[in-house]
Formats: C-alpha cells, structure tokens, sequence
C-alpha cells in the first residue's frame, strides 16, 4: 500500500510532480489556495498510488513524502 | 516504510525560488549525497552570487558566502586549512562560466580535492535573465533580445569538455534534472562527486544542465522540455573525465 | 634577549608572520614584494603550512578568505597593482568580519606604475579601497624590525576585532636589509566559536556572509562593526614622537618618509629650529589626539609623504585647520631627501607655509 504526502503549505504548484506521475492520479488544486497563495499540487485517486516516489524526484521543495 | 523524504542536511528553510526552478531538485540531490555519504558535520559549502546566493540557509552544514565567481579559490583555502573536512562550492553558469572562470580552471588545473556543482540553465537568474556564457546561438535574453548572434556575442562555453582537456581533474560529468530518470542519473554522479573526495581523488565537477522557467518565459512544464530539446543537444549527457576509472581500465 | 639577524624587510615580515603562528600564505607574483613569497615557498612545507601561488590576485585574497572563514592565521603579500585587485576580497573579509593580515610593499603609481617606492596607497589603505563602509588595522613599519614586530601585532589586531589588518610598507623597507631581533613564538589565543570548521552535528551551521537583504539588518551589522572600530580608534593608536617637547615645527611622516625626516629634523635642531616628528606606526587608526595636542604648540605642521599628499588631509583634520600645514612630497618611486625635507622646516618655522 503505497501513500504519498504533500506538504500543501509549501508548494509552489509547479506541477513537476503532476507531468512525472506514471499513473496520472496527480493534479494542481482548483479550490484550494495555500498560505504561499499558490494552488498546491494533490493526489486525485491515492488508491492507483504505486509508491514509485517519481513525483517527489521532480518536486523541487521536499514538498512529498512517499510511503510503501 | 518511508521511501523518499527531505534529506536531514537540507535545514527547514523555505527555498525562495521560483516556481519549477531545478535548483531545489539539485539541493536536494547534494543533500543526499551529504547525508549518504555521511560527512554533514565535517562540510563546508560555498554558495555563489546568483540565484543560490542564499544555498547557505538551506544547507544544514557549515557554509561561506563567496564574492561573485570566487567559490573555487575560497573552497581551496578551505580544503588547505581543513584538509579532512569535505569542502563543495555550488555555482551557477555565470559565476563559474564567465567571471569566475579563471578560478575554476585553475582549482581544477590543481587537482583542488573538492566537489563543484556547476548549474547550467543558460541565462543569469537574479539579475532578470541576461545572456550567460552558456546562453544558446540565437536565445533570446534581456541582453540578446534578437537572439544571441555569434558574431557579436560569440559561442557559448561548453565548461565539461574544455575542463575534461586538462591534465589535472579527476572527474568531470554533465548530467541534467528534466525527468525522472535523469534525476536519478545526476544523484548518483553528485554522489560519486562527494565520494572522489572523500577518497582523497581531487577536483570532481559535476554541471547540471537545468532549467530557468521565469526568464526563459514558458511553464515549468514546458521548460523542462526545452532542456531536452535545446539544451541537451548543445550540452551532451556523460561523464568527460574519470581519472581513476581510466587508470584502471590501461 | 634573542640573538639578531640580518634580513630584509620582506624576509623578516615572512619569518615574523610564520612565527606568529601563520601557517597559510597565498600569493602571485609582483615586484618589489618577491622576497616574501620566495621566503615562504621555501619555509611554509619544512614546517607542514602551506604556500600556494595563486592564478591571480583575485584568487589568493579569496583563498585567504577560505582560511580566515575556517579560523586559522593567513595572509597575503603583493604590492600596489595587485593590491587593487585585491580589495573585492578585503571589503568581503571586511563584511565577513574576518580575520587575515594583507601585507602592501607599495610601489609607484597609478597604472602600472613603476617598481620604486612609494606611498601613494595611503588613501586606499586607510579610507576603504573596496566597496562599503568598512576599515582596516594599518600599521607602517619604518625599519626592518618594525616589519617583523608589526606583522606579529597585525596578526594579534586581527584576531581580537575580528577584522582584517594591513601592513602598509614601501619598497625601501622591503628591500633594505638591516639587524633584527625575531619575534617569539606565538599565536591566536583568541577563541573562534564563528568559524566554519564542521557542525560535527553538535551545533546549529555557522555561516560566514556578508550579505543582508533587509536594509534594517545590513544598517545594524554596519553600526555594531563602527561601534568595534570606535574601540580601536580608543585603545589603539600608535605613533612615536620625536624632539616634539619643545618642538616649534611638526613633521608628520611614516614609513621611509619618517626615516629620513628623523635626520632633517636633527639637522634642523642643529642650526637652532626646534623642530619634532610625530611617526604615526598605525596610519588607521590615526594618531589624531597627538597630532591635535601638537598643534596647540607649534607653528605649523609639515606632512612629508612619497605621494602627492595623501595623509596630509589626516593632519590637516585632526589639527582642524588650527595651523599651517604643508606638504614635502616626492612621487612616482623618488624619496625626498634630507636637505628637501630641512628646507620645508625652515619654509614653515619663517611662517612660509
């Protein structure tokens, strides 16, 4: 069981991590604003998640932390 | 089990960069050669003046703050006065390519045992995205806003294949960081960077060839692309210079 | 009382600076200060230091400023043109609050000048050289011994205000060869806690900066360090005076200057004018209350420099203007003699300012 977590209040909502996902479950928020002011990244479908950390490579602000 | 985390030597310090700036992608890949290599307590880095003027808040070792171009002549008298601790400078295209030129060639000339980390995104960051040494033939800057014209501006500096000409050096690669699987590539060339020190084998650089989304006005996304297109193509892949692993080989 | 030797002056700034406990030299070659890097190129691996020709001077002042982050005694020699090349790194170091010893063996200039003496670098030394606000310990030897004995202070200065410190000298000194007692043995006994020597994963990360991007925090760090330099201005100072008991003319001279002024002023006791010399040894700080002190008493003061008169404006602000002062110069590498210096005495005590 694989979890990715974002820490939401330091993305800068570049979406390297969303362009790097292998399974296309990422995105970039459309509602939520972080304290940053910018749209964070999420994880749209966590139960595809196959822990392969390819997000948190590309993430240039230690923003995720991958769990396997 | 957590499989990929922060690195315990970058400290808690939000980067300031832009949105998609690779620099972050390349502190954390030297982090973690610090932390894999287990010398945080005994390294010093240098930061630049550039975009990573402020590396020394993120790094949780000992740092110095280098004048523009410096870092190698400050990290040889580091490594002099400190000959066990592990010494790194992190620099951009202009610092290392244009104004500090100079002390680069020479601190590998010498075979200086320190570890260089050379980012190469083409363009001056900081001060607004003017022409850098490694700026393309025909890429537009602030300062090469027609494109940058050979014939006045001449040709870009290819910095890995000229420093792998000297005698000198131990270990010169290019890697870059626009995918996954070049980040994985460039983490274990940094970390050989480190080691090469460590082991007592003298000047390692490694350049990595990086991306400026803000100054070369496209989306993170798109930058990164660029790179693959652009800038790899002028900027090969590989490892240029392994002086060990030659001597090995005869 | 240790045994003297004969040397020259830039030897004997070498031999004092290793025995002051500097083990790291870096330089790049320049006349007239050749006899120093030579000297240490040959001592500094017999004891396990180390001398490193630079690629430029750009570098070496940088590499000084490695050494000084990591807390150990360093220095760098040069002379006038490479000095200038120098000052980015000294206003770095200076920032920095650091510690290093920047020895001048000043030549002509500007441009590249000539290989002669000179005094020209004065302004340059004392009034900043590099960008900032930001001063150096100056010191101005005027005999080999003084070159050994202020290369030990300048290496002490350093390290108790954190700061970087110049030995000012010329030519002439470099060259000249005369008796010197050594030095003994020393070193820092300052405790460097700010130094980047490793966390060794027991403290927080020092860093050695001198950048500050909130105006507030960079105005502070420039009034605390004013604040060190006021001390220094307080506790500081060094000059000898000579025949200024009675003295109706007041030479002002350092270095080589003072030197010959010392024989003009003897001469000029001689023929019945009471003449003194004020030797400032530390040019920054300058020795002001002395000279304001002197100028209650004399008639006018005579500032005698290899320069087109540089330290004269010192003179003239701390005697406020309260006197005459004039000016004995010779430049570009020529050295006023005796008998220019008795005549500029006599030219003042007729009241000829």
């Amino acid at each position: 069981m694989a979890k990715v977590t974002f820490k939401t209040d330091i993305c800068k909502g570049c979406g390297l991590c969303v362009e790097a996902c292998p399974k296309h479950i990422l995105g970039i928020s459309q509602t939520k604003i972080n304290k940053k002011g910018h749209y964070p990244a999420e994880m749209l479908e966590p139960d595809a998640c196959i822990g392969c950390a390819s997000c948190a490579m590309m993430c240039p602000d230690c923003v995720i932390t991958v769990e396997r | 089990m957590v499989v990929f985390e922060k690195p315990k030597s970058l400290t808690d310090a939000e980067l300031h960069y832009c949105p998609g700036c690779t620099h972050g992608i390349i502190h954390r890949l030297v982090a973690e050669a610090i932390d894999a290599t287990g010398v945080e307590g005994r390294a010093v880095g240098v930061a630049p003046v550039g975009c990573a003027v402020m590396a020394y808040n993120y790094f949780a070792c000992d740092m110095v703050e280098a004048a523009h171009g410096r870092a190698p002549a400050v990290a040889t008298g580091l490594k002099r006065a400190m000959p066990e601790n592990i010494i790194f400078t992190y620099q951009g295209d202009g610092d290392l390519a244009s104004i500090g030129m100079c002390e680069t060639v020479h601190a590998a000339a010498r075979n200086e045992n320190i570890t260089v980390i050379f980012v190469n995104n083409a363009i001056y960051g900081m001060t607004g995205g003017q022409m850098a040494p490694t700026s393309l033939p025909g890429q537009v800057t602030q300062t090469s806003p027609y494109g940058r014209d050979v014939k006045v501006a001449g040709y870009p500096v290819r910095v890995s294949e000229m420093l792998a000409a000297l005698d000198g050096p131990e270990f010169i690669a290019r890697v870059a960081v626009n995918n996954v699987k070049n980040v994985r590539n460039a983490k274990k060339i940094i970390q050989k960077a480190f080691e090469n020190q460590i082991e007592g084998k003298g000047f390692s650089l490694v350049e990595v060839v990086s991306s400026c989304p803000t100054n070369w006005g496209m989306t993170p996304a798109k930058a990164l692309e660029w790179v693959e297109e652009k800038m790899i193509p002028y900027y090969p892949l590989g490892v240029y210079k392994d002086k060990s692993a030659e001597e090995a080989a005869k | 009382m240790s045994e003297k030797v004969l040397m020259k002056g830039n030897e004997a700034i070498a031999e004092a600076a290793i025995r002051a406990g500097c083990r790291h030299y870096f330089g790049y070659p320049i006349t007239p200060q050749t006899e120093l890097a030579a000297y240490m190129a040959k001592q500094m691996p017999k004891i396990d230091g180390v001398f490193l020709q630079a690629e430029s001077e750009i570098s070496a002042i940088n590499m000084v400023y490695g050494v000084a982050s990591a807390g150990k005694r360093v220095m760098t020699s040069s002379s006038s043109p490479g000095v200038s090349l120098k000052q980015e790194g000294i206003s770095y170091i200076a920032g920095s609050d650091l510690p290093a010893l920047i020895v001048n063996v000043e030549r002509g200039g500007p441009g590249l000048g000539g290989i002669q003496p000179s005094q020209a670098d004065y302004f340059q030394a004392t009034k900043g050289g590099g960008h900032g606000d930001y001063h150096l310990i100056v010191l101005t030897p005027a005999s080999v011994q003084e070159m050994a004995d202020l290369t030990a202070l300048a290496f002490d200065l350093a390290d108790k205000y954190r700061m970087p410190a110049m030995l000012l000298a010329d030519g002439t000194i470099g060259q000249m060869m005369e008796p010197v007692e050594l030095p003994a043995e020393s070193g820092c006994t300052v405790e460097k806690p700010w130094a980047v020597t490793g966390t060794k994963m027991a403290r927080e990360h020092n860093i050695v900066n001198s950048l500050y991007l909130v105006p507030e925090e960079l105005e502070k760090t420039n009034f605390e360090r004013f604040e060190r330099y006021k001390a220094i201005e307080e506790n500081e100072v060094r000059y000898e005076e000579f025949m200024m008991d009675d003295a109706e003319v007041c030479v002002v001279a350092f270095g080589i200057a003072a030197r010959v002024s010392k024989n003009a002023v003897v001469a000029a006791r001689k023929e019945g004018i009471k003449a003194g010399l004020i030797r400032p040894i530390t040019v920054w700080p300058f020795p002001k209350k002395a000279v304001a002190k002197a100028a209650a008493q004399v008639k006018g003061f005579v500032s005698v420099e290899l320069s087109m008169g540089q330290m004269i404006e010192d003179v003239k602000l701390a005697c406020d203007c309260r006197v005459p002062v004039s000016l004995c110069n010779r430049a570009g590498g020529m050295i006023p003699s005796p008998d220019e210096v008795l005549a500029a005495i006599k030219n003042m005590q007729g009241g000829n300012a």
